[in-house]
């Protein structure tokens, strides 16, 4: 039982990380109705950015978003204006080929000015624990969490509590109609892809400290990212954290009790279920609500 | 919809013609033409990191070649191309070297996981197929009589060193129970599979026994099974990430198990010395088929030759280089005695005799296997160092391994 909770504990945890990432990815779908098959990577570059300046300059990971996430934004807002923007027909099927092409510009470059060997981010609290209901629990993802639920209020605030937000709902609600109204629509898609390319500079810190990355683990990681916005509803800001504790809690449950084989195929049944059951995930909105 | 018949009859031809070049072997070509090597390489993907290692060993043993004039005399090109760890690309890859490159010889790719299906066009066109990475049981299970595996044991046996050492301790020190975990891979699971029979059968009690998926989403329930079965004995069918992640949930949980081996990792010198943290490596144990300090006939030379080439320490070559190396050494070797690079006369030679490597002497059975066995190394004071058997140690075995830094 001592087993069980604690996976329940870790899956919830480490959950958080891959919300946050996975967070970018929904709110770029919402915004532009693109599938950017690139987050994955831009979540590893993230995390090579931070290990650069870690290794440079000697300082906390953590430390590093002061530079990264900025960096990230502006990067990311660069490639919405010079790739996504001109995309006018068939969007939703070019972005794919468009973004898969960055995520692979990425990793050769990535491969280029760090070799494909593994490296991971180093702190202090990554193999530091405390003890809780019999067993130990990591600081790092304690600390992690933290992070990941800070950059999430955040966004949740830019998205209900600001004017910005509110034109990225409206965006996100009908593209046509927010024109109508004076948002300009152009300037909210680059800005919103900004926002998710720095949420995944934080995720890809966290993700660095608790996992070796090369540059080439950006695949394993926008596949399950892709699953957990699928579940959670595509564009779906809450049903990226929701589908995220699910995946994390059902795979690291299914390892305890029954077998890490079987883990992934576990949250596919449960995938699977909620996709016949409601096919928009679980707080996805049906297209023809939308329009 | 109907197709044109002559479509079909078209296609037809061209399938044929496709498998029609079973027994082609690459020719020989004429006495002192330059021959092109071709290999498939993992430059991306999840075995880039030994897919590079690879080439570097290729790469040192094509210029020594040509240095000392060349492959029986024909001058080497290497022709490497990309499969991105690709079990599907690996076998269009070998397809193209043959067929439209027409390469003279081929060497093998990383990991049995590529080389399996590699080795089966391979042996189609009756190419020779040394190869230095895969060892797995399956690649000698299909009856193919073209391959032969360049390191000195069979994947299976490299733990077989480990538990010959357990085994051999007096009865008061002798370990009671063991843990094992691994990935579902060719190249780990037959490894700690054979390990766990013989220690089962010496005495040793299972207390915890799982394996895992080669990408899990996440490693710490996994090694959280092994540190609740609190055995006295960790065995880990790892590659260098899971290696890692084990090591530091142990750190994390405060369990020190008197030893630990992992089959990939902490082979890794610096790399996983960085990410470990250096205190924790110490009585870390890995198998190892080549060391950069071992006795083998050219390793000092190949050692020297590397570091000069591509700069760092001895201690930072990577095992993958020097088995790639050694697949050139068996190679050039075997077209001494058979006094011929057609690949039928070479894959007869290589069916019988010795061969010198800078693993140690090799000889290949009838299905490609070698005959040797891995020796056991263990991190001591910062460094990686031979302790068993006996005739490749250079130090003696640190037991029981000292605590992880708390």
């Amino acid at each position: 039982m001592t087993l069980v909770l604690e996976a329940v504990l870790l899956g919830i945890l480490t959950g958080g990380v891959y919300a946050l990432m996975a967070s970018g990815l929904t709110l770029i779908f919402g915004v532009m109705r693109i599938i950017n098959v690139g987050h994955g990577a831009l979540v590893v570059l993230g995390a090579y950015l931070s290990f650069a300046l870690v290794r440079s300059l000697n300082i906390d990971p953590l430390l590093s978003l002061v530079v990264t996430m900025p960096a990230m934004f502006a990067l990311g807002a660069l490639l919405q204006v010079v790739f996504i923007r001109p995309l006018k027909t068939d969007r939703e099927a070019l972005s794919v080929l468009v973004t898969y092409a960055l995520a692979l510009g990425i990793e050769g470059l990535l491969g280029y000015i760090f070799t494909s060997n593994y490296v991971q981010l180093k702190a202090w609290y990554e193999t530091a624990s405390f003890p809780i209901f019999g067993f130990r629990i990591a600081y790092v993802y304690v600390i992690g969490f933290g992070l990941c639920l800070a950059i999430l209020a955040a966004m949740f605030w830019m998205l209900y509590r600001t004017s910005f937000g509110g034109a990225i709902r409206a965006t996100m609600l009908n593209r046509t109609a927010a024109q109508l109204i004076g948002v300009n629509v152009d300037r909210v898609s680059a800005l919103a892809f900004g926002v998710g390319v720095a949420t995944a500079a934080a995720g890809g810190v966290v993700f660095g400290i608790t996992n070796s990355f090369n540059p080439g683990s950006h695949y394993d990681l926008i596949s399950r990212l892709l699953t957990i916005i699928v579940l959670g509803g595509l564009g779906s800001l809450r049903g990226a954290v929701v589908g995220a504790l699910i995946m994390l809690i059902t795979t690291d449950v299914t390892a305890v009790l029954i077998s890490p084989v079987w883990a992934s195929f576990a949250f596919f049944v449960i995938l699977i279920a909620v996709l016949i059951v409601r096919p928009q995930g679980l707080y996805g909105i049906r297209v023809r609500d939308r329009a | 919809m109907r197709k044109p018949v002559s479509l079909i009859v078209a296609g037809l031809g061209l399938t044929l013609a496709a498998c029609g070049g079973s027994s082609g072997g690459g020719g020989t070509p004429q006495s002192g033409t330059p021959i092109t090597i071709g290999v498939s390489v993992s430059l991306t993907g999840d075995f880039s990191g030994d897919g590079k290692a690879l080439v570097q060993g290729y790469d040192l043993w094509a210029q020594d070649i040509n240095a000392k004039g060349g492959l029986l005399g024909h001058k080497v090109t290497m022709k490497y191309v990309d499969d991105a760890s690709s079990t599907q690309q690996v076998v269009t890859n070998y397809q193209n070297l043959i067929t439209q490159d027409k390469v003279a010889l081929v060497f093998g790719p990383f990991s049995s996981l590529l080389t399996i299906p590699a080795s089966t066009v391979v042996d189609r066109y009756g190419y020779a197929f040394p190869e230095p990475a895969g060892g797995g049981p399956q690649v000698f299970s299909r009856g193919l009589h073209s391959i032969f595996f360049v390191q000195p044991a069979a994947v299976e046996d490299n733990l077989v060193s480990f538990t010959k050492w357990l085994l051999s301790l007096p009865a008061g020190q002798r370990p009671a129970t063991a843990a094992y975990a691994t990935q579902n891979d060719p190249f780990t699971q037959p490894q700690v599979d054979k390990a766990k029979s013989l220690l089962e059968a010496g005495g040793i009690t299972t207390a915890s026994y799982k394996v895992y998926g080669t990408e899990p989403i996440d490693w710490t329930p996994l090694a959280q099974q092994v540190v609740n079965s609190n055995a006295d004995v960790v065995i880990l069918g790892t590659q260098e990430p899971d290696g890692v992640a084990f090591i530091k949930v142990f750190q994390q949980q405060h369990y020190n198990p008197k030893a630990l081996v992992e089959t990939t990792g902490p082979d890794q010198g610096k790399d996983f010395a960085d990410k470990v943290g250096a205190a924790n490596t110490e009585g870390v144990m890995v198998p190892a088929g080549w060391w950069s300090s071992a006795k083998a006939a050219g390793n000092d030379k190949f050692t020297s030759e590397f570091v000069a080439k591509y700069g760092g320490a001895a201690g930072d070559i990577s095992a993958d280089a020097a088995e790639a190396y050694s697949v050139g050494q068996v190679v050039d070797q075997a077209s001494a005695k058979a006094n011929s690079i057609d690949n039928a006369a070479l894959i007869s030679a290589l069916h019988s005799g010795t061969y010198q490597t800078i693993q140690g002497p090799m000889a290949f059975d009838s299905t490609g296997k070698p005959n040797g066995s891995s020796f056991l190394v263990q991190w001591q004071n910062g460094l990686t160092v031979p302790v068993y058997p006996s005739s490749a140690a250079v130090a003696q075995p640190e037991f029981p391994k000292p605590n992880f830094a708390a």
